[in-house]
């Protein structure tokens, strides 16, 4: 995220980035304005009330008015004209920032106990947790899930959906204005669900494809030390779940790590991408992120270090 | 009408030999005031607990990536303290109100059926012991209190935690419909001379209307709750889509009970509300008409807006459109209620009693909490707001600001009549601004953290501009309403013992709980007032200018109901709601052919025959009745084992059907269709085994004589909750065996 000093640029869901976003902070405005305008009749009668109508000892009843049928009638047909705008408002604003999903996605994001998946079906392009977007392009994302529910959210740039096994749900992702935007998960999906946060980098057409080129290229042989990692991934069961192209691991249950080190961060947002923190990792997933699905393996300190060399080579 | 009253006695709510024998008392007791204390002083022993998890939630929270709670434990928190806040405290509490004051304000000595008051209430606390046994079995249930599919399934919460929570939401739901036709049955069988139905006080009133929501949303959940244990138990999947089951129909099922349970908790909030302003304003109700037909709104709207909870599941446009309308509606009839309560103290005295003041901060609370509801109904709105802590902020300024709030002023407006002792009023003070400032402190900023993408249920957030001390303002909040409860249970428990004497009526006010002693006698009343209005005592006390007589209204109020028939009626009622999901569950997951077991294992001819006996059998116990009522006791006999014969051979025929499809290789986790087809059947074959058991009970009723002593409506109502299940099967069978044959 650009970091902005104003109080209300934190306020992400009314910092919009995208003309779907724009439309619905659009009508946050008029609703606000609705709202507050109810409010204050209300509370303008009670605070009438309080001040001018109090109880003395000793003062008898006031007279007892019952009610009023016509007061009664105004007072249902208002707000029932309040609600048919908001509704008239709320189908206009479904139409602006939600229009029907493309014949082909741009874009399938796939929610997995607790990290994204990314394809670019049109490219090829695999990777995760991390979304890199060409400005000014509406994208149409197709989001499906694997396991559980789980909603992507990335409140400037559009709004949110669920993710459902068997059932494939569409948005429209854009960015105005290039930049890196917070998404996360926010439907509950189990222990780590608070770190499936991912990243939306949005970046001019040209620094997108260049991304995309690089992205293509299947991992460069190592050397050394790294060597010895990439024999170690090949030899435990870490290609059972991930996949790196160019070596035979090949599943797609974890992310993909043909090009990890060209992330800013792993484990779904949970720790920058720095050879310390990937060094933590290995010494003990469970550590660092209690509860991800990838066990303990236990490596000695030398195992460690060559995985660690092995990962840097991912660029 | 001030005086204390010389029946008071001096040693407070229990008489001397009371004193001798208080734990068989309390524990056999059938008293609906007692059964209203138990009930409110385990919802507020819950509330401590519930208090306590959200403590825990707050602290860990109140900084950025916090280590004090491990993620699992967290998870498990937030479920625990959901469903502990309304179904064991929210819920227990407002029944205990119900249970304590309905039969005083309509005049009548008991509940309709003081045995099953009872039993509603021992199975709260069977359900909250089922519930916390989880953390022995290998931990509480870390799914969210709504348990979305497929988390909820094995695959993904192995542990025994959701099998106890399911299972203790079926018991608990089994105690709420008991209790809720117990209210319908003593409204509409048990009033005192005089107390028509449009003389009723607006507390009894609605929770009239809430009892028959309850009565029709809660057996929706059971429905949910079976069909999930039968997932999880005998490896189905109504809920697992890699079984081909649907993650969204939980949804549509859970928020159709979820739904209408949020006015569950709410409309006997609006009661209390309704009462108290009205006392601490000198004023009757303005337009109790509007207020009263507006809960009858609310009750209808609530089982039309369930999925404005799922506008962020891609439901689609159309359906998206269809549940914004029917939520905005609902604003209307919850506007003009606001209206009227603010209305009612415009003109008046208004006098701030601790009572008075929550009912104030609960008419600026629940109107913040509706508004903010209204920004969800606006569906792009809530495709921002959908999740996230604004959502939480919106929904406990419903339940803390909105039924916590009015639950407070029952308490200090009720207190005096259930103990006979004052609360402290200076106290009463002191909880109401910690509870004011901690709550508002609490709440508003969450508002502004959803809106900055702070999801809710996550164990931590990472330290983004602004997020670590908008949590923190957050948890201080929290600390301030701990205290305000702290502070509240001591006044509770000084003033029971040492509270100044309240008399009969403390307050001046109108309706008949206050014609009474405090505490009431266990017969409830020596001598009723006369009743002529909405407001007996304020008639009583102002000879010179009484409201206007409210006229009975037609038939009406001159229909004299019997409670057993009621009761049974009432039982039905619910009961379809329940065989009604599963019904267009069959339906749903039948709705393609699948591959496996289908309709065309079913022998048409066989089960056609069996049916015929049910059928046969609704005749029989027909002509049973009759034979009753010409006094022919012998042949009524006679037809109701007839009866009991036909219904048997039945459930043997059914039995076979089984035992055929087992041996053929089909069990209820074959596939979609068997699952279904065994939840309908066999819940339908429950049901009338349960029947014949009715009806043998009251075969040896029969044959010990008790219908030739007296008159008895027991074969009355079984014999309408026995045509009941036949027409069950007559949709059962249609739905099942024949128009599969027709496609």
């Amino acid at each position: 995220m650009m970091m902005k000093d104003a109080l209300i640029s934190t306020i992400t869901s009314f910092a919009p980035e995208a003309p779907g976003t724009h439309a619905i902070v659009g009508l946050w405005a008029f609703s606000i304005v609705v709202f507050t305008l109810i409010f204050a009749v209300v509370v303008g009668i009670i605070v009438y009330s309080l001040m001018r109508f109090r109880w003395r000892e000793g003062e008898p009843d006031p007279e007892q008015i019952a009610g009023n049928k016509k007061v009664e009638i105004i007072w249902t047909v208002i707000p029932f004209l309040i609600v048919t705008v908001l509704f008239a408002l709320t189908v206009r604003t479904m139409g602006l920032s939600d229009p029907p999903p493309a014949p082909e996605p741009d874009l399938i994001v796939i929610g997995h106990q607790w990290w994204w998946e990314v394809q670019y079906p049109k490219s090829g392009v695999i990777t995760a947790n991390e979304i890199h977007i060409p400005v000014g392009k509406a994208l149409s994302v197709r989001l499906d899930a694997a396991d559980v529910l789980h909603e992507f959210w990335v409140p400037e740039l559009a709004r949110k959906m669920t993710t459902v096994p068997g059932h494939p749900n569409h948005i429209w992702v854009e960015a105005d204005k290039p930049g890196t935007y917070l998404g996360v998960c926010s439907e509950f999906c189990g222990t780590e669900h608070a770190w499936m946060r991912f990243l939306v980098i949005a970046d001019p057409p040209e620094k997108f494809a260049e991304w995309e080129k690089a992205q293509l290229a299947p991992a460069t042989p190592p050397t050394g030390e790294a060597a010895q990692g990439l024999a170690l991934f090949k030899q435990m069961s870490c290609v059972n779940c991930h996949a790196i192209n160019g070596t035979p691991a090949n599943a797609r249950v974890a992310p993909d790590l043909t090009h990890f080190a060209s992330r800013t961060q792993f484990g779904s947002g949970i720790a920058a991408n720095t050879p310390e923190n990937v060094r933590r990792w290995f010494q003990n997933p469970q550590q660092v992120k209690p509860g991800v699905l990838m066990p303990n393996f236990k490596f000695t300190d030398e195992q460690v270090n060559e995985l660690v060399a092995y990962f840097e080579t991912l660029k | 009408m001030n005086q204390p009253s010389a029946a008071l006695p001096h040693h407070g709510i229990l008489s001397l030999e009371q004193k001798m024998h208080w734990r068989i008392a309390w524990i056999s007791t059938v008293d609906h005031k007692r059964l209203g204390i138990l009930y409110m002083l385990t919802g507020l022993f819950f509330f401590v607990v519930g208090g306590i998890e959200a403590l825990f939630i707050r602290l860990q929270l109140a900084i950025p990536n916090n280590k004090l709670i491990a993620p699992d434990t967290f998870n498990q928190l937030f479920t625990m303290h959901g469903t502990t806040m309304l179904f064991l405290v929210v819920m227990p509490v407002m029944f205990g109100l119900a249970n304590y004051f309905i039969p005083l304000q309509v005049g009548a000595r008991d509940m309709a059926f003081p045995r099953l008051n009872a039993l509603g209430y021992w199975l709260v606390p069977f359900g909250g012991i089922l519930l916390h046994f989880s953390v022995l079995a290998g931990g509480a249930p870390a799914v969210g209190w709504f348990a979305y599919a497929p988390l909820n399934e094995t695959p993904y919460s192995s542990q025994l935690g959701v099998d106890y929570w399911a299972l203790a939401l079926l018991v608990m739901g089994i105690g709420s419909v008991s209790t809720s036709i117990n209210i319908i049955a003593t409204v509409l069988c048990m009033r005192g001379p005089g107390m028509t139905l449009r003389r009723l006080p607006l507390f009894t009133w609605i929770n009239f209307v809430n009892s028959f929501i309850v009565i029709l949303a809660i057996p929706v959940l059971n429905a949910a709750l079976v069909m999930l244990l039968i997932d999880r138990r005998l490896a189905a999947h109504f809920f697992l889509p890699s079984g081909g089951g649907s993650a969204i129909m939980w949804q549509h099922i859970f928020w159709a009970f979820g739904h209408p349970e949020v006015y569950i908790l709410a409309l006997p909030a609006f009661g209390i509300i309704s009462e108290v302003i009205p006392v601490f304003s000198r004023k009757p109700i303005f337009g109790y008409e509007f207020v009263a037909g507006s809960s009858v709104a609310i009750g209808l709207l609530s089982f039309g807006v369930w999925a404005h909870h799922m506008f962020t599941v891609g439901m689609g446009r159309a359906a998206d459109t269809f549940f914004a309308f029917s939520s905005m509606l609902i604003a209307i009839p919850t506007g003009v209620k606001v209206l009227n309560w603010s209305v009612t103290m415009l003109g008046g005295r208004i006098r701030f009693t601790t009572a008075m003041l929550f009912c104030i901060a609960f008419l600026i609370q629940f109107t913040c909490g509706g508004l903010s509801g209204i920004s969800h109904a606006i569906v792009p709105l809530d495709w921002q707001t959908k999740n996230s802590y604004y959502l939480i902020a919106h929904f406990h300024f419903i339940a803390v600001g909105g039924i916590v709030f009015a639950v407070f002023a029952a308490l200090y407006y009720w207190f005096p009549k259930i103990s006979g002792r004052m609360l402290s009023e200076r106290l009463g003070r002191w909880t109401f601004w910690l509870m004011v400032i901690g709550f508002n402190m609490t709440f508003i900023i969450q508002h502004v953290l959803g809106l900055a993408g702070m999801p809710r249920r996550v164990y931590t957030y990472p330290d983004l501009p602004g997020w670590g001390w908008m949590n923190m303002v957050s948890t201080i909040g929290a600390f301030f309403m701990a205290v305000a409860a702290l502070v509240f249970v001591y006044n509770l428990i000084n003033s029971m013992f040492r509270g100044a004497p309240a008399g009969d009526n403390p307050w001046n006010a109108w309706t008949l709980e206050w014609a009474t002693t405090s505490p009431p006698p266990h017969e409830n009343f020596h001598a009723l007032p006369p009743i002529h209005s909405r407001r007996p005592l304020w008639d009583l006390a102002n000879p010179d200018r009484p409201d206007p007589v409210v006229g009975p209204h037609g038939k009406v109020d001159a229909v004299t109901l019997e409670k057993n028939k009621t009761g049974v009626l009432a039982f039905i009622l619910s009961e379809a709601g329940f065989f009604g999901v599963l019904i267009l569950a069959f339906l749903f997951y039948n709705a393609n052919p699948q591959p496996g077991p289908g309709p065309k294992e079913l022998n048409l001819l066989k089960t056609g025959i069996f049916s015929l006996c049910l059928f046969a059998s609704s005749f029989t116990i027909w002509r049973s009745e009759v034979a009753l009522h010409r006094e022919q006791h012998r042949m009524m006999k006679l037809w109701l084992a007839l009866t009991i014969l036909l219904g048997g051979i039945f459930l043997i025929g059914q039995g076979l059907e089984y035992w055929g499809l087992f041996k053929s290789g089909i069990s209820v986790s074959s596939n979609l269709f068997s699952t279904t087809f065994f939840t309908l059947t066999g819940f339908h074959g429950i049901h009338v085994g349960i029947g014949l058991i009715v009806l043998l009970i009251v075969l040896a009723m029969a044959l010990a004589g008790d219908f030739e002593k007296k008159k008895s409506t027991a074969l009355e109502a079984v014999s309408f909750y026995w045509h009941f299940v036949d027409v069950v099967w007559v949709f059962v069978l249609t739905v099942v065996y024949i128009l599969p044959r027709l496609r």
